[in-house]
């Protein structure tokens, strides 16, 4: 009796030193007529990784697909509902879409390094957001390089093609060109399904670091990569959410029985 | 075993099959291209011998005395070129922008297929149109306009008569117009959404998705597509000679009356009863052919520079 009270005690502890970043309400999602998200509703704290996890075509990424609402270049696809980040709703039309977006950066399932060099990928936000002399342009350039641990790689090929890279590099290419413009929020849409596993590892331990300025959202396939980067983890199945907790109670203590099943490989 | 031994060999006859017909069409385009070259070196090698290099240079056109030059020709085949380029080329990205991005599905397709009509107008049609409805029009508004706003520049004075080298600039845009537009479409409809998703994600507005990205992507494409434009505006005959005025000499005024070596051909093929008259013209033909020429050659090394820089793409 007296473990769980502590627990309680303990969360809103926690509660009360974090700062909640994100806020989503009672998100509903549709592709046309067809409704994909049920009535998300999830809180995320300043300077956490969470990781949403759930077999495929649960919604996880259009989940948060709506955080940067990259999901209005489609013509047929709506969202419904609230997210407030730092007070505001995003989802009010009148919210500034680019300034969401600067806030706001994406990382990809596989690498989308522009047709450029590996300077022009990185100054690409650096030059739409900022105006910059040419020494400030290549300072900040040099440092999101160094960020995504990426610059000692390539600092001495900076005016060769983005597309020469191997693919781990393009990925860390991509957090790069992110992060130059100092969000305060990524979004990475399984970024390691299409990277080998040292390079997953490296962009792992790289989470890791940016965790401390970020606040990070990872959808991942893969339950051990939750595990090891996580702070909360969120399980979704069939566009409802599940169960959301801190990642070690989830995993070894899920409250609801789909997520056992699920996490114990029983489906999905 | 049997049936497995001449499946096998059954496939690999097709196979060789095919092989031999590739080879055979790779072949034959090869053979004609130099054979037309051949052909026209060949024909015109009468014009060669008198004249030299200075039938390049000579402004002069005179059957009677027999002094043939084809500066003005080839002058108004690239300054009725870059005019249609130079309006074809921004205005076919922008519409292909429109009806790719920013249009609703069902206006894209109406218009699409309107675009796709210009392209299936005989080019005698132009011709007619460009001398009977746009000449007039040309002369009662943009020439007045233009020469009333930047008179001052030598391009833009002269009379107003409504045909010249301008007109038929712009005639040759509105032909072009729908084959860039065309390819530039399915470039922009081609460009991997995960790529433009990232550009969008990074802030960008429309107009810095599609100039840093969708066309750096699609650049090779995008060339070859104004190259159709540009190959058809060199050689566009019909509609340009309604409408240039088919004058031998090169005027510093883009309204002025002026010819190209397509045209030339059309008007004075029949009249030619000389040898040396007729090798001239010929020799015009190679002249024109071996400028297509130069320009692909150009466009691929230029290609070939860009994609270093940014590799990848299209």
């Amino acid at each position: 009796m007296n473990k769980p009270v502590k627990e309680q005690q303990h969360r809103q502890l926690n509660l009360k030193q974090k700062k909640i970043k994100i806020a989503v309400n009672g998100l509903n999602f549709f592709y046309g007529k067809h409704q994909v998200l049920f009535d998300n509703s999830i809180e995320i704290y300043s300077n956490t990784v969470l990781a949403i996890i759930g077999p495929s075509g649960c919604g996880k990424s259009t989940h948060i697909r709506v955080y940067n609402r990259i999901f209005q270049m489609y013509r047929d696809q709506r969202a419904y509902g609230e997210i407030i980040i730092d007070g505001e709703n995003i989802l009010l039309p009148s919210y500034n879409l680019i300034g969401l977006r600067k806030k706001v950066g994406m990382i990809f399932q596989k690498p989308t390094p522009f047709p450029m060099t590996i300077f022009d990928n990185v100054a690409y936000g650096l030059k739409l957001h900022y105006k910059l002399s040419k020494t400030e342009l290549h300072e900040k350039v040099r440092t999101a390089l160094d960020k995504a641990a990426l610059l000692s790689e390539v600092e001495n090929k900076l005016d060769a093609p983005a597309l020469s890279l191997s693919g781990g590099q393009q990925q860390r290419l991509c957090i790069a060109r992110a992060i130059a413009i100092e969000p305060e929020i990524l979004l990475m849409d399984e970024p390691t399904s299409a990277i080998d596993p040292i390079a997953t590892a490296k962009i792992e331990e790289l989470i890791e670091i940016l965790k401390k300025n970020y606040t990070i959202v990872i959808v991942t396939h893969n339950m051990q990569q939750a595990a090891r980067i996580a702070d909360y983890t969120a399980f979704f199945y069939q566009g409802y959410i599940v169960e959301i907790g801190k990642t070690k109670q989830l995993f070894q203590n899920p409250e609801k029985k789909q997520t056992e099943d699920y996490i114990t490989g029983r489906f999905g | 075993m049997k049936k497995n031994k001449t499946e096998c060999s059954s496939l690999s006859f097709s196979d060789t099959i095919f092989k031999s017909i590739s080879i055979i069409s790779v072949c034959l385009t090869f053979i004609i291209v130099t054979g037309i070259f051949v052909q026209l070196v060949w024909n015109s090698r009468e014009s060669i011998e008198k004249f030299g290099f200075s039938f390049l240079f000579t402004q002069q056109w005179n059957p009677v005395t027999s002094v043939f030059g084809a500066a003005s020709s080839i002058y108004g085949t690239l300054a009725t070129t870059v005019i249609a380029m130079a309006i074809a080329v921004p205005l076919s990205i922008l519409v292909a922008l429109f009806l790719s991005e920013l249009a609703h599905p069902l206006i894209s397709k109406f218009v699409g297929i309107c675009i796709e009509l210009l392209a299936a107008i005989p080019s005698i049609i132009y011709g007619m149109w460009g001398l009977f409805v746009f000449a007039p029009v040309m002369s009662k508004t943009l020439q007045p306009f233009l020469q009333k706003n930047f008179g001052f520049l030598k391009i833009f004075n002269g009379h107003k008569i409504g045909i010249g080298v301008l007109t038929a600039g712009i005639i040759l845009a509105v032909m072009v117009l729908p084959f860039i537009t065309s390819v530039v479409c399915d470039v922009f409809k081609m460009v991997p959404n995960v790529l433009k998703e990232s550009a969008y994600g990074m802030g960008s507005t429309t107009w810095e998705v599609t100039h840093k990205v969708t066309i750096r992507y699609g650049l090779s494409s995008i060339v070859g597509a104004c190259f159709l434009g540009l190959g058809r505006a060199l050689g566009e005959t019909m509609a340009v000679t309604f409408v240039i005025g088919n004058r031998h000499k090169i005027s510093a005024s883009l309204f002025d009356a002026g010819n190209t070596i397509a045209s030339t051909l059309a008007n004075e093929f029949a009249e030619a009863s000389e040898p040396l008259y007729l090798s001239s013209l010929i020799e015009l033909g190679l002249v024109l052919f071996v400028l297509t020429f130069i320009m692909q050659v150009l466009a691929q090394f230029w290609l070939a520079k860009m994609k270093k820089s940014f590799g990848g793409g299209l």
